[in-house]
């Protein structure tokens, strides 16, 4: 945790052991997150990604060490507390996990109408607004999400993850099952978000190109542990076999380009 | 509190807007309503100038609603200039700024032709699924007259499963629940009949009552709402999923693998739990006439054997099936309909059950008749 040169830390990840039964998926992680990075977060399939997202969003138990979002440690916190942070953070899940029953519209206005008392015409607005900031516009309202295309139900859950302006938004693999076009227009739909409201992301991805342009520092879980997290160079500069086989694999632009002119 | 959001000065044709603090969703209300009280002011006002020079916070709320303020004096006619602002804020102002509003569809008929279309849709939906359900049964006979050729085909192991699920699993309840009408048919009997001093007549009402129609009626509701909307669930889930579509892709029908067992093991089920729950019914019927009417069991045995005859048992029972049949295809009708959403899904189940309890009572009207006509 070098890089910590006095950022303010927003997500706090002490010593987290996470198991289903006898089987340990987290090993004693550490982990932390500062405010206004893009943090992406590898590591093989089935490793516990999502396991650690989950935790750390309260949707699965811990088995010991500590978890602390701005600063409230969420297992001591009361209930009020809770509530105060998960408003502070949106969550974009893989499935998108749009409500069905509800349209476009419903599904924009859920969150906001639940924890704010604003007006329609507000809402009306809001909803446009917001699904302009993800790229859509007003024709897709009324539609259900059964309607909608993988790319647009991944940018409706987005907007509907950024309903109450989270300070914090954790995405779960957010450019999976997108052609490359649309993946690379997500990328930079979330960076472009990124700046201007000023979110810290948390994102869980095995795409490397979004690693590539998108991503400011990157963690990886492997052996149940994170074994590194740093810039992408830092990643590159590394000798860790899983780190080699990942990032210098076949499909890595890395590995392409590093066998085409080796050592620059 | 709120005050320090939004504070406007006048100044002739001049409006001044200082704002400050939170513009943030928290305070959206209160922003609105301020927002909204400055926009309403009477008179001409040529320019307007706002100053975000002290607003510490801004998120889409704020930004949004100050432009619904600069769009809202734009259209009036006015200059407006918004100063001060923070370069951080400016990439969201800006972002907002291109937000079309919705165009409002305003399209609306009468309402008499609301109603005539919604009774229109209706009769068209009822008209739809008759064509479903009799398309299932067209699908089933061909799935059954194939697996009649290759009988090796047929999903034995599934049809068992299935049969444990709605036949074995069902008997409890199903014992339960005659046992106790039978009790209740017996004592109502009792207490009406006394009085006119024909007791032993209960045991002609039980018998006939219990073996012709509430039997089999009994079991055929519990049925439907027990395994009719498992059924529909299963398959709208799998439906859901595209798991038929992938068996479709692989050369499977989904009618011979998913919907022909579960119809087979209702047709095999639902005559056995018939019977079960009719002997329940006697039983509770004969349990009832020994304590609450003094009938003794012998003598309850001996006239139910004069009370009924073969054809008693024999029209209750011919009934069975055919009722399976017409449940099972309305409910794997109705599964197959189900659409993307958890609440079509819902909607189906739903319409699964109303739909299978009404046909079983239609059928079995349609079966009294049948069986007065022919004499039974």
């Amino acid at each position: 945790m070098a890089s910590g040169n006095g950022k303010e830390v927003v997500i706090e990840v002490r010593d987290l052991v996470v198991g289903f039964g006898d089987h340990i998926v987290l090993d004693h992680v550490d982990l932390d997150v500062y405010r206004g990075e893009i943090l992406g977060f590898v590591g093989g399939s089935g490793a516990g990604k999502s396991v650690l997202m989950r935790t750390i969003i309260g949707l699965l138990p811990k088995k010991s060490g500590s978890i602390r979002v701005f600063g409230v440690d969420l297992a001591m916190a009361s209930d009020a507390e809770r509530q105060a942070v998960e408003r502070r953070w949106g969550v974009l899940f893989q499935q998108g996990a749009l409500f069905s029953s509800l349209t476009v519209r419903e599904n924009l206005q859920f969150p906001i109408r639940e924890h704010l008392q604003v007006s329609q015409q507000l809402l009306d607005e809001l909803a446009i607004a917001k699904l302009e900031m993800v790229g859509l516009d007003a024709s897709v309202l009324q539609k259900f999400p059964s309607e909608l295309s993988g790319g647009m139900t991944k940018r409706v859950a987005l907007a509907r993850a950024l309903a109450l302006d989270p300070e914090i938004v954790f995405l779960d693999e957010p450019t999976s099952g997108l052609d490359p076009i649309g993946a690379g227009d997500f990328d930079s739909l979330i960076v472009t978000l990124q700046r201007t409201l000023g979110l810290t992301v948390f994102m869980v991805t095995h795409d490397l190109d979004s690693l590539h342009t998108v991503c400011d520092r990157i963690a990886v879980l492997a052996d149940h542990k994170v074994i590194a997290t740093g810039t992408m160079d830092t990643m590159l500069a590394s000798e860790h076999p899983w780190l080699r086989a990942y990032f210098h694999g076949k499909r890595s632009r890395a590995g392409t380009q590093s066998e085409a002119a080796p050592k620059a | 509190m709120s005050n320090r959001l939004l504070e406007g000065i006048r100044d002739g044709g001049q409006l001044k807007i200082a704002a400050a603090g939170a513009w943030i969703a928290e305070n959206a209300r209160d922003l609105e309503a301020l927002i909204d009280g400055e926009t309403v002011r009477e008179g001409a006002i040529a320019r307007v100038d706002i100053d975000m020079g002290r607003v510490e916070r801004l998120d889409t709320f704020g930004a949004w609603l100050l432009e619904r303020l600069v769009r809202t004096f734009s259209a009036r006619g006015c200059e407006t200039r918004i100063t001060g602002l923070k370069e951080d804020y400016r990439a969201l102002v800006d972002e907002v700024r291109g937000v079309k509003p919705e165009e409002k569809s305003t399209a609306r008929g009468s309402r008499v032709a609301h109603f005539l279309a919604s009774v229109g849709f209706s009769l068209v939906s009822v008209g739809r699924s008759f064509a479903a359900f009799v398309n299932m049964i067209g699908a089933l006979s061909v799935a059954f007259a194939r697996v009649l050729t290759r009988p090796r085909s047929f999903r034995f192991t599934s049809m068992v499963h299935q049969l444990d699920n709605v036949g074995w699993r069902a008997v409890p309840i199903i014992v339960l629940i005659t046992f106790l009408i039978g009790c209740i048919i017996a004592q109502q009997g009792i207490f009406h009949f006394r009085k006119f001093g024909a007791d032993i007549y209960v045991v002609d009402m039980v018998g006939i009552l219990v073996l012709r129609e509430i039997g089999v009626l009994i079991v055929t509701i519990m049925v439907a709402g027990r395994s009719g909307s498992a059924y529909t669930a299963e398959l709208g889930s799998m439906k859901m999923r595209e798991e038929i579509d992938a068996l479709r892709t692989m050369g499977f029908d989904p009618i011979e693998v998913l919907v022909l067992p579960r119809i087979v093991a209702l047709i095999i089920g639902v005559p056995i739990l018939t019977f079960l729950g009719s002997m329940a019914a006697l039983y509770g019927g004969g349990l009832v006439c020994w304590l609450y009417g003094g009938i003794d069991p012998d003598v309850y045995i001996q006239r139910l054997k004069e009370a009924i005859s073969l054809d008693t048992f024999k029209v209750g029972m011919i009934k069975a099936p055919f009722m399976a049949l017409v449940i099972g295809a309305v409910a794997c009708v109705e599964g197959l309909a189900v659409k993307g959403s958890a609440e079509s899904l819902g909607l189906q189940t739903t319409a699964s059950v109303v739909e299978s309890i009404f046909l079983v009572i239609v059928l079995d009207g349609c079966f009294a008749i049948f069986f007065a006509s022919i004499g039974l």
